[in-house]
């Protein structure tokens, strides 16, 4: 049986849901952007008004300022934003339980069982009303036997439409759209898939798979299954939650770091972060990965292998600076720094034991760390710190555990 | 566009969890007691900006919209 499946996607979602609150903004240019003054002052998303001044997401407040001086601009509300994404998936829920989120503002649905309230089209349209009406907010909608096809067509029209795409027409519709607005083919895919003479889908889909498989790996083979609208990948049920494969949280700081304190408090305020998330999941990491950007936004990452499992933020932290100094010479001050941590196991394996450390000591940190989490949980991030951050507290004076709630998302989960 | 007034709300709540609002405060702090509710949707108020769940009330002869958005309740007011 051919599946019917949604791509429901949130036209310019945070600037859509700040614009239903405040009306007399409607007509302005806005964009949601980050905190200039802390240096994350890039646009997040624009308004209608704001895209017809070629305002883009991703570009620096300054510029867009250039490109329209009387652009409003107003910082980010994530707590809203996150109860409108929920009340949107409480409209979805009413047709199928088969629903996966994608990011805030974008959600597939698989309607195939969903006969009761229509076919796909009719569904498309009845959710594409009842958001408008509920919510106050505009959805686009593509409606495809397959993911790929689905979310190609709720970017086809927009906003607040819908794009259906069958079988048969998916040659006169996908095929002419450039390769870059497929998933997966970045800016990297698209320069390769330029380089054999590929730009369009349409170019992608009469390559052989075989050839496309010479040049890209296996990666060819999806590429190609993506362009003839042979994915078959399923659409997860609500509820589902993906493994976790890392946890990392990254920062800009609110000042350039000059030298080797000011990036421990940093890496120290994220490794506390990171490790309580894999604590909250009963995980211990085995590789840190540390990113650093300096000024002039050049960037690189590096990881290595612990000598044991742990979850202890100390030594995460400890592992990364050592991480740092071996890679960074301190050509230029640095700008933002990350550390992320994989290869899970959980806290429950057994480990081995080590001849020349003590086992006690061990079970006191992680007995000392629960104390810590649980006092973080009742009190707030800061009631208790380290010295360290005391040294700074412009430096250490952010919170990423509770402010980057909203974590990326992957198409390919399983693979 | 009207203006968006939040306002004290009186309801009363039945045992299974069913709210009915049964008067409204102004902000000048005269009360008007809501005759009938005759629909209950969710909406959004595109006119005061928000949205929630949107009790229709008969007050006083008029229909009102009466939205409880987050537990917060208010009124697209005419000026």
């Amino acid at each position: 049986m051919e599946r019917s499946i949604l791509h429901v996607d949130c036209n310019k979602f945070y600037a859509s849901v700040e614009c239903l609150y405040r009306p007399e903004l409607r007509s302005l240019p806005v964009v949601v952007g980050g905190d200039v003054e802390k240096r994350r002052g890039i646009v997040l998303t624009k308004n209608e008004v704001a895209a017809k001044y070629n305002i883009k997401t991703g570009e620096a407040i300054w510029q867009a300022r250039q490109k329209c001086p009387q652009l409003v601009c107003l910082p980010p509300n994530f707590p809203l934003y996150l109860r409108y994404s929920r009340l949107a998936r409480d409209i979805y829920a009413r047709y199928t339980d088969r629903i996966e989120p994608f990011g805030l503002d974008e959600c597939w649905l698989d309607v195939t069982g969903s006969g009761l309230f229509g076919d796909g089209l009719q569904i498309a349209e009845e959710i594409r009303e009842r958001v408008k009406f509920e919510l106050g907010i505009t959805v686009s909608i593509g409606v495809s036997y397959n993911k790929i096809f689905a979310k190609l067509g709720s970017d086809y029209k927009k906003p607040d439409a819908v794009t259906l795409i069958t079988k048969k027409n998916f040659k006169s519709i996908v095929w002419p759209l450039p390769a870059s607005d497929l998933l997966y083919v970045g800016r990297a895919t698209t320069g390769k898939l330029r380089n054999c003479g590929i730009y369009t889908i349409g170019d992608l889909a009469c390559r052989t798979p075989e050839y496309l498989h010479t040049v890209f790996g296996k990666v060819g083979y999806m590429l190609y299954a993506f362009a003839n609208g042979l994915d078959a990948e399923p659409v997860c049920a609500l509820g589902d939650t993906a493994v976790i494969k890392s946890i990392g949280n990254s920062t800009t700081a609110p000042r350039d770091l000059e030298n080797e304190t000011d990036v421990k408090i940093v890496y120290y305020v994220l490794a506390e972060s990171v490790a309580r998330r894999m604590r909250e999941q009963g995980f211990r990491c085995r590789t840190v990965c540390v990113s650093v950007r300096d000024n002039e936004l050049v960037s690189f990452i590096r990881q290595c292998k612990l000598k044991r499992y742990t979850a202890n933020a100390k030594e995460i932290a400890e592992s990364a600076m050592d991480l740092f100094r071996q890679n960074y010479t301190w050509p230029k001050p640095i700008r933002s720094v990350g550390i992320s941590c994989t290869d899970f196991e959980h806290e429950n394996s057994h480990f081995q034991l080590d001849f020349y450390e003590s086992y006690e000591k061990r079970a006191k940190m992680e007995s000392l760390d629960k104390t810590v989490d649980t006092l973080k949980s009742r009190f707030g991030n800061y009631c208790i710190q380290r010295g360290l951050m005391l040294s700074d507290a412009g430096l250490s004076g952010f919170n990423p555990y509770d402010d980057h709630t909203i974590h990326p998302i992957a198409y390919l989960k399983s693979k | 566009m009207s203006r968006k007034v939040f306002v004290d709300v009186l309801i009363r709540q039945d045992k299974d969890g069913k709210i009915t609002p049964l008067a409204v405060t102004w902000e000048d702090g005269a009360v008007y007691e809501i005759d009938r509710v005759t629909r209950v949707c969710r909406a959004a108020s595109l006119k005061a900006g928000g949205a929630g769940i949107r009790y229709t009330c008969r007050i006083q002869n008029q229909e009102t919209y009466l939205f409880n958005d987050d537990d917060k309740w208010f009124v697209e007011a005419k000026n």
